[in-house]
């Protein structure tokens, strides 16, 4: 109690001191200013310097992200484009096949077919030729035939009175 | 299980440890007065004057008490180093003006010279450093420390044009701090528990303040200010009111620093006091050391927070001086704080 009394009642506390104002203004303006050459300025410039670098870093770091992502796009396109183009080659070269081919075959198809005409055609000849060669073979052998028989057959007196009926009935017929 | 038991047992006897020696002291002062009471009853002859020698010497040690906790706290022309001696410091006048070397003159210029020297180690690092190094130890530490007063300090209430303030604001957090943490060590005084001094630091911050507010308002939009854009009518009342305004946050940081400074040696002092004036080693053991322990760690941490605090708020004053816009609302917003 008697402490704390002594301390309100001393009141030097609160007392102004002008040499102490004095003194600490002075000091403190002069390490103000020592502070600032030696330290405060390398400090701050050395700080700022680092925050411009490490900004810098960042945004080139993005720039390369960018840029990277930029090319990756332009290799996914261009990889879409090739594989585009790889199939629209495929896919022409199974047309053209396919069309060779059809074209090939039908070609082949024709051409047998023709040689199956050509083949039916010579066959049809040979067959009439053949015909012809048979037909004229029996006809020969038939004459032959005939003839024989006719030859054995025939008797003159027959034929005279077969000559003379056939003539009365023609003079007949014309009456 | 175990291991509890044992942890059990041992803060049992720590207990009894504590309570034990309270004890017998209790009974101790108890017979010492009885004791007392029966020689004084005994032989009137003798006793009194040994009585009345230790009464006063009772006094003496109460007021002495309260000498010596303003001896410390207070300014004087001798710096003491007990036991091996004190210092006169010189007296000068110049003009009729006393402008004498005092204790706390000596503090402030030990301050200095440990911040020229700290600083100009950590300056010349950067001096040499390239921006792609990284600092280390003391460097790094008072980078951090730099930083912080840049960014969340000046940076984040003064807003654009920061810069021009940063000089004053790192230098007085750091000349404020080493003055509150120099108070803390053997020997050493705090300067800022001296309200001479934190005036003088205030009164930097206020002019650093008004000049803002002229700078970023003009001398017609500064005044304008003083009437608090009211009506005419009421300029009687505003003007006054707003002309006060001005001093009391310069008042305010003075007061904040001294007062926090001052009451935390007074309060270490004190409860170191109490067991000289008790008389008992059982009230140093269990009360004055570690409670003046806790206090001192108390101190450490209030010195960096008072420095953060004085530094804080002439940032925070010279942003609110400068501010364009909406600056009504946040000095209302201050001002209901």
């Amino acid at each position: 109690m008697l402490t704390s009394g002594v301390i309100l009642l001393a009141g030097s506390l609160l007392s102004p001191e002008p040499g102490l104002i004095f003194w600490t203004a002075v000091t403190f303006v002069i390490v103000m200013v020592i502070l600032k050459k030696i330290a405060w300025g390398p400090i701050i410039t050395a700080l700022e310097e680092r925050e411009k670098g490490i900004q810098s870093a960042i945004d080139r770091a993005h720039q390369a992200k960018d840029e990277s992502e930029a090319i990756l796009r332009k290799n996914r396109e261009l990889l879409a484009k090739a594989d585009a183009e790889a199939d629209k080659i495929v896919r022409e070269g199974k047309e053209y096949a396919e069309k060779l081919r059809a074209d090939i075959t039908g070609k082949a198809q024709e051409e047998s077919k023709k040689m199956i005409a050509a083949a039916l055609s010579a066959i049809e000849q040979e067959k009439h030729r053949a015909l012809d060669v048979l037909r004229n073979e029996v006809a020969d052998l038939a004459v032959m035939g005939a003839e024989k028989i006719i030859k054995t057959a025939l008797d003159a007196d027959m034929q005279k009175k077969i000559v003379n009926s056939m003539l009365q009935d023609l003079s007949t017929k014309r009456n | 299980m175990k291991r509890l038991n044992f942890i059990q047992s041992r803060a049992f006897f720590r207990v009894i440890a504590i309570l034990v020696p309270l004890v017998l002291n209790v009974y101790g002062i108890a017979a010492g007065s009885t004791e007392k009471a029966s020689t004084v009853s005994g032989s009137v002859a003798v006793v009194p004057a040994g009585e009345v020698v230790r009464g006063a010497e009772g006094g003496e040690e109460e007021e002495k008490a309260g000498d010596v906790i303003m001896h410390h706290i207070l300014n004087n022309r001798v710096f003491a180093f007990p036991p091996f001696g004190e210092v006169k410091l010189p007296e000068i006048k110049v003009g009729g003006y006393d402008i004498s070397i005092t204790k706390h003159v000596v503090m402030l210029w030990v301050v200095s010279a440990i911040l020229v020297v700290l600083f100009s180690i950590v300056g010349g690092k950067y001096k040499k450093m390239t921006a792609r190094q990284a600092p280390g130890g003391l460097v790094n530490a008072m980078e951090a420390l730099v930083e912080f007063i840049r960014i969340d300090v000046a940076k984040a209430n003064i807003g654009h044009g920061y810069e021009k303030y940063l000089t004053y604001l790192l230098t007085v957090f750091f000349f404020v701090l080493l003055c509150n943490l120099l108070g803390l060590v053997p020997y050493g005084a705090t300067a800022t528990g001296n309200i001479n001094v934190t005036l003088t630091l205030a009164t930097f911050s206020f002019f650093l303040t008004q000049s803002a507010a002229l700078k970023a308002h003009g001398i017609k939009g500064y005044l304008a200010h003083l009437t608090g854009g009211t009506h005419p009518a009421l300029w009687v009342i505003m003007i006054p009111i707003e002309f006060i305004g001005l001093f009391t946050k310069p008042v305010a940081l003075t007061i904040r620093l001294f007062a926090n400074m001052t009451a935390g040696h007074i309060v270490i002092l004190s409860l170191i006091f109490i067991s000289f004036i008790l008389k008992s080693y059982i009230v140093a053991v269990v009360m004055s050391v570690p409670f003046s322990i806790f206090i001192y760690l108390l101190e450490l941490f209030v010195a960096f927070l008072q420095a953060f605090i004085f530094t804080m708020l002439s940032a925070l004053f010279i942003g609110l001086a400068s501010a364009h816009e909406g600056h009504d609302e946040h000095e209302a917003g201050v001002a209901s704080h």
